[in-house]
């Protein structure tokens, strides 16, 4: 009989004692949530824009009195396979962006901290630069700039619109991670530079074995919340010509031709962003709090 | 001027660097109008967005729950929806549909382009200075909000004379984040036809083709602005600065 509930593997043999005792009551409310935290989250926003994209349109439908028209929601279903294509390539764009970003600005940032003066302050000028210069403007410089081909050792590498557009998104990028990077560095205390010191580190063991895995944990909020950012910058490559969200959902809206169905349609792809944001910056929330440094 | 403007085209037919913006008043006219566009658009924004800022701050710390709730929606949809599309939304959906009839009879859009730029990008900027606001008064002591109470202050007065003057300080380099953030942001207008920069800059550089010189000198020119803000932040910070409070 015993036997019944213990692990039929040998491996494990049945511990002395343990018997199947009453485990205490969990109430399935234990965690009594606020009626704000309740409220606020994804799907109500999702519910509530819907509902307003809803009024809105009722009321257009209602004027026009065009009873032979499609429905709005049927038109926003038909263009959604090729929107959401669109919203793919947007989502490639920032994952691209980011892993291009973040190696260089990873770089930058330990140059940023190198003890070589010159290369501490060119690596500060290159950051402040890009830090400071809008996005739209170097999306702008790297499009307008960057040829369309490059020919090494008679090899024609090209560079279409969208790559030259991930470069270009993955500058600024760069700079904000060499800062968050820069910052992340001087916050571990110098009591870990001086232990790897005196148990014989160089500098570069004790920047890739000791610093540097510290550093992850402090980097993780900023790092997500900058995709965040970098995921809401993506609609911007659609003025500089790269077709993306953004121009699939003006040419719809172009070749439906209808007032009624302008706001529900940017509701849509506004909700979209939103969803794919917002667990993002929720958890960036929850992991700044967990790994908050206390002094 | 003759020698400034001899300098540019010396500059172009000895070297090649097709800066019109020097030697042609028409092109030179234009970019200075560009620049003050952007700095209107960026003044406006930074002022609405403030006012935004405050009140949503004392909005959420309102006991009707109803009212937090509806902040919190307000900038969780601000915060996480991409900037160029909100200003979309507002100029070509609800610019669309808010129409009057004009002088002439035909339907006029109710606000201009511009107006809809400093709208959104309020809006936009405004939701995050909510939040930078709430963590400065969060960082505002209980016992100083107490004393005031019992100085027999209402809670309109609390929050204006006592809270927001601290709050506003330990809030500054958050703030002047953000804000440096929305002078970078101004360059969407763009996208909607506002004549700053960025879209004088486009003019000029698809008139004569000199993308290269444009592209440096509008770059320079963003840098110029964001450091006059950072400037004058750190000034307002340096005054703001009561000793023994805060770093």
């Amino acid at each position: 009989m015993r036997a019944s509930f213990y692990p039929k593997t040998r491996s494990t043999p049945p511990v002395k004692g343990a018997l199947p005792v009453l485990l205490p009551y969990r109430s399935p409310q234990a965690t009594q949530l606020s009626l704000h935290e309740k409220l606020f989250n994804g799907w109500t926003v999702l519910a509530l824009m819907l509902g307003f994209a809803w009024i809105m349109v009722q009321q257009v439908w209602a004027q026009s009195g065009a009873a032979q028209q499609a429905s709005v929601p049927d038109i926003l279903l038909k263009w959604t396979p090729v929107l959401l294509k669109g919203f793919g390539f947007n989502v490639l764009i920032s994952i691209l962006s980011m892993a291009i970003g973040t190696v260089l600005g990873v770089g930058l940032g330990i140059l940023q901290v190198s003890p070589v003066t010159a290369t501490r302050r060119t690596a500060w000028l290159i950051t402040q630069f890009f830090r400071n210069s809008p996005w739209l403007v170097l999306l702008f410089y790297c499009i307008l700039l960057i040829p369309f081909e490059i020919s090494v050792f008679g090899l024609d590498i090209p560079f279409p619109g969208w790559v030259k557009a991930v470069i270009g998104l993955s500058l600024p990028v760069m700079a904000y991670m060499s800062e968050y990077m820069r910052g992340a560095i001087l916050s571990i205390p110098s009591g870990q530079w001086e232990s790897a010191d005196s148990l014989g580190f160089t500098r570069g063991q004790t920047m890739r074995e000791v610093i540097l895995p510290q550093t992850v944990k402090r980097l993780a909020p900023s790092w997500m919340n900058l995709y965040a950012v970098l995921t809401m910058a993506t609609p911007l490559v659609s003025i500089v010509g790269v077709s993306d969200v953004m121009t699939l959902t003006r040419s719809a809206l172009a070749a439906e031709s209808r007032v009624d169905l302008l706001i529900p349609m940017y509701l849509y792809i506004l909700s979209w962003f939103f969803i794919y944001c917002y667990p993002i910056s929720r958890l960036t929330v929850r992991l700044e709090r967990k790994f908050a440094v206390k002094l | 001027m003759e020698s400034f403007e001899a300098f540019f085209s010396w500059l172009y037919s000895d070297h090649g660097i097709n800066l019109t913006i020097g030697y042609d008043s028409y092109d030179r006219g234009r970019f200075l109008d560009g620049v003050w566009t952007t700095i209107k658009l960026s003044v406006l924004s930074i002022l609405f967005s403030l006012i935004i800022g405050a009140v949503g701050a004392w909005v959420q710390g309102s006991p009707l729950r109803i009212l937090r709730v509806f902040i919190g929606f307000f900038i969780a949809f601000f915060r996480n929806t991409p900037p160029l599309v909100q200003l979309y939304f507002f100029y070509f959906a609800v610019g669309t549909v808010l129409r009057v009839t004009g002088e002439n009879g035909l339907p006029q859009p109710l606000v201009s382009n511009f107006g809809w730029a400093v709208i959104s990008l309020s809006l936009f900027a405004g939701a995050l200075n909510v939040e930078i606001f709430r963590s400065g008064i969060e960082a505002v002591p209980k016992s100083t909000i107490e004393a005031s109470e019992a100085l027999g202050f209402n809670r309109l007065q609390t929050y204006a004379y006592i809270v927001l003057p601290l709050a506003v300080r330990v809030a500054l380099p958050s703030l002047g984040t953000n804000l440096v953030n929305l002078v970078k942001t101004t360059t969407l207008a763009y996208a909607i036809a506002v004549p700053e920069i960025l879209y004088a800059s486009a003019q000029i550089w698809s008139d004569e083709l000199n993308v290269r010189e444009m592209m440096n000198v509008l770059l320079l020119s963003y840098i110029g602005l964001v450091a006059i803000l950072v400037w004058v932040l750190h000034r307002w910070e340096k005054a703001l600065r009561i000793p023994g409070y805060g770093v």
